[in-house]
């Protein structure tokens, strides 16, 4: 064996995966070296997930051989990874909310026939001690934090001894803060010789904290190059098959007019808590209103108060503008039905696309009179208006779809983003919100998103857009509206403003340095 | 003070067929599995309990204690494990709805039951009930080490063998699913299955293993109402399935779990016999008291949705097929 094939963690030769007709990985080959940072770097559906699954024995490949140190293995489980000390740690949290930290980190393990969590308890401070983290072992999962749970399970695969560490996405719902404190574990981790195979789509991040990077497209492997001798520019050239201009369009606004005045905007959830508290801005047709925030921090209830599904306090106020007249009416108080009925026409693309915003189980068509279903005189539905709307969707925003009457949940992500914002933007709102517009959609379809918020800005439509990617709230947005724990904590400049001050503003570190 | 004794005894003998089917669908929920089939494995325990007795005495003249008692318990035991199996087969492997599963297992094992039951009858001598006295005295003997102990020794020393064996296994089950390791897995299963396979537990083998064994279990409550509350007799008048549903509703009443299922079968017991010690009630008006413990399970459904405590939910993944490699 040569000098090279030792420094070798795992080599995949020839993997092949196919899940019904899609084939998600094609004769893959991939090597993860000793001491190392690998991104695994893709666009959505290019397979980096499920190959990385076969690593840690979620899903068994069709052909394929896999070594480790060396020798060929089969990983039939995750049990099996674990004993060849590969652990992932996936994008999906894989906890169990009701059982505490120390639980959750030896479910499985059977170490011993009763549960002992004082012995758990002390190695898990070991392990913490030595990567700089901090974990509660007596900590239920479901009062903890997103980023508390994402120590949680990397410690949980350090405590099962894992050498090989895979992270799939983890920086998708960290603050910037946060991310920096993962990178710096993850660069203890490499320094004391673990491999870590991190999986993004996020190209700074790729930049900042790899040493190599491999790059999979629709299912076949591109290729690898040492991260110093590559730019962002070339690694999309690679991701997408061809040169895509990375900059997002952002058009000057025209014509801006008070759209949305919010006063005072105060919500309780039911437990009598504040989700938000006292909020105040004012957004304006022709520009896009960025909304920046941790997850949790009141985004959901604020587009959720403007669209009339949530109970606002008395005291609250929220002034909407049609684009064509001047006349202002209060929508605090009002549910949706009175919204509608009032003639307001905003437009929602929720987070939660197949709870909110789709049926799942029914076509294209249906979706789309979801939105007019009222509007019919005769007890029997009107399917040829809905139909046409759908077709045009689909031809106008490339829709791949298994046909018009397929249920919208066999399409991917993408696509069911692009017939929900198709929808919403058919009735001409004057106000349009989005929720996470982009999440999980690979670079192609956000850009379509992005251009599609830039047209119905150019006509004068108020865009609100909830993002969590800074760097795309930075390029996109007009304004960025910071929430912080159900307050605005700042409303900065999306052109002059600097990731870390939103960042800080996030975080409420801002108000405290201003105090 | 002898009436309320009399009511505390009915209302743990009642309570005890419940406590059986309760502790082992709590067992199956926690993988879970919401196995609606709990009235019906408890028929299939007490019927074919009540076979194996039945042939066994008839088979042997002079039959001894013990060989009736393992027969029994043996039948009743496999045959409603066999219940769970059909539920394992239909629901883990080929992922069929667990709720229609569950009824249709109930109508199933009900009229197969029933069947055998008056077949029995018929073979026992036409007219005549089975009455399978060697056996039923086994299950109704009582233990003679309370005896020196006044009122409470006559309280405590009342009942056969099973009411104490239910006790066991509640406690047993409650050390077991908070203690253990393979309980703590077993809940996980419950929760997050797929947590528990990233995790290395054989999800597959959990489910199907605790909701056999729960059907086990449940089936017992089954074997002990015939053996015990009917004296070694077939009705086929549908008390183990009136039964079999209060057992279903003490498993939402115990919030999952199997220790609050000792106090919660003996209360049920309790509500559910009040009518008779209440003077001055018709026949109609008896059927609203026999209705207190379902009230009692709603008022606390309420409570519970209202105090929404994170650890007086149902496992999360109740009721859901798993499928590791759906996406």
């Amino acid at each position: 064996m040569s000098q090279l094939e030792t420094n070798k963690a795992v080599q995949m030769v020839n993997i092949t995966k196919t899940f019904g007709s899609l084939v998600a990985n094609d004769k893959v080959c991939l090597d993860i070296h000793k001491g190392e940072i690998l991104s695994l770097l893709g666009e959505n559906g290019s397979g980096k997930t499920t190959l990385m699954n076969m690593l840690s024995g979620i899903y068994l490949p069709d052909s394929g051989q896999i070594f480790v140190d060396g020798k060929e293995v089969s990983i039939a489980s995750p049990r099996d990874a674990f004993n060849l000390r590969i652990g992932m740690i996936h994008q999906h949290f894989k906890l169990v909310p009701v059982l505490t930290a120390a639980e959750n980190i030896i479910l499985g393990l059977n170490e011993n026939r009763l549960v002992d969590l004082k012995t758990v308890a002390a190695r898990v401070k070991e392990i913490c001690d030595r990567y700089g983290f901090v974990v509660e072992p007596y900590k239920k999962v479901y009062d903890m934090s997103v980023s508390e749970k994402q120590t949680l399970e990397i410690v949980k695969v350090l405590y099962r001894g894992a050498d090989i560490l895979i992270l799939d996405e983890p920086t998708a719902v960290l603050t910037p803060q946060e991310t920096n404190m993962l990178f710096d574990v993850m660069r203890n981790m490499k320094a004391d010789g673990k491999s870590i195979v991190i999986i993004t789509h996020k190209l700074h991040e790729v930049m900042e904290i790899s040493d190599r990077v491999a790059v999979l497209r629709k299912g076949h492997y591109i290729g690898d190059i040492a991260t110093c001798d590559t730019n962002p520019q070339q690694l999309t050239d690679m991701m997408v098959g061809r040169a895509v201009s990375l900059n997002i369009d952002r058009p000057e606004p025209e014509n801006i007019r008070e759209c949305l005045v919010v006063k005072d905007l105060t919500v309780l959830d039911v437990d009598g808590v504040k989700k938000l508290d006292k909020v105040s801005f004012t957004a304006y047709g022709g520009e896009i209103l960025g909304i920046a925030g941790i997850s949790g921090s009141g985004q959901k209830e604020l587009l959720e108060a403007i669209a009339g599904l949530q109970i606002v306090e008395p005291g609250s106020s929220m002034m909407y503008t049609a684009k064509e007249s001047d006349k202002a009416v209060e929508l605090a108080g009002c549910n949706s039905m009175d919204i509608k009925k009032m003639g307001v026409r905003s437009a929602f693309v929720p987070e939660d696309r197949l709870g909110m915003g789709l049926v799942g189980s029914m076509s294209i068509p249906d979706n789309m009179m979801l939105r007019t279903y009222g509007n019919g005189r005769s007890i029997f539905t009107d399917r040829k208006a809905p139909k046409g709307m759908a077709e045009k969707v689909v031809e106008e925003l490339q829709v791949m779809t298994p046909g018009l009457s397929a249920p919208v949940r066999r399409m991917s992500g993408g696509n069911i983003q692009k017939v929900l914002v198709g929808r919403e933007i058919a009735a001409n709102p004057s106000l349009l919100m989005t929720a996470y517009a982009v999440r999980g959609l690979d670079i192609n379809t956000s850009y379509t998103i992005y251009h599609l918020l830039n047209e119905q800005k150019k006509q004068g439509v108020a865009v609100m857009y909830v993002g969590e990617d800074l760097d795309v709230l930075l390029e996109l947005c007009d304004r960025i509206l910071v929430l912080c724990a159900g307050k605005v904590s700042g409303i900065v400049d999306g052109r002059t403003a600097k990731k870390e001050e939103v960042g800080l503003l996030m975080t409420h570190l801002g108000q405290e340095a201003e105090a | 003070m002898g009436q309320l004794i009399a009511l505390i005894q009915a209302a743990v003998v009642f309570g005890t067929v419940i406590m059986f089917g309760a502790v082992g669908e709590i067992v199956t929920e926690k993988a879970g599995n919401l196995n609606l089939g709990v009235p019906g494995i408890m028929y299939l325990g007490g019927i074919c309990g009540l076979m194996g007795a039945f042939y066994y005495e008839m088979a042997n003249p002079e039959p001894s204690a013990f060989m009736c008692i393992l027969i029994a318990m043996l039948c009743a035991f496999l045959a409603s494990m066999a219940g769970g199996l059909i539920f394992s087969f239909l629901t883990i492997t080929l992922r069929a709805n667990q709720n229609v599963t569950g009824l249709t297992l109930t109508i199933f094992a009900g009229g197969f039951a029933n069947f055998f039951g008056g077949s029995l009858n018929k073979l026992a001598g036409g007219v005549g009930q089975i009455n399978v006295a060697a056996t039923s005295a086994a299950f109704r003997k009582t233990p003679a080490f309370f005896a020196n102990m006044g009122d409470v020794g006559v309280l405590l020393s009342a009942f056969g063998f099973m009411v104490y064996l239910a006790l066991i296994i509640a406690i047993l089950m409650n050390w077991f699913l908070n203690k253990t390791s393979v309980g703590l897995n077993l809940r996980a299963v419950g929760e997050s299955p797929a947590t528990a396979d990233a995790a290395g537990i054989n999800v597959t083998r959990y489910k199907y293993l605790a909701t056999c064994i729960g059907a086990g279990i449940s089936g017992l409550g089954g074997l002990y109402y015939v053996m015990d509350y009917t004296k070694g007799t077939w009705d086929s008048d549908g008390g183990i399935e009136r039964l079999g549903w209060l057992a279903v509703a003490l498993v939402i009443f115990t919030t999952w779990k199997p220790k609050r299922s000792i106090w919660g079968s003996y209360l049920f017991g309790m509500l559910f016999w009040l009518y008779f010690y209440i003077p001055g009630l018709t026949r109609s008006s008896q059927e609203i008291f026999k209705m207190l413990p379902y009230l009692v399970t709603v008022i606390v459904l309420i409570v519970v949705s209202m105090r929404r405590s994170r650890d007086d939910q149902p496992p999360a993944h109740l009721g859901l097929p798993y499928f590791r490699e759906e996406r």
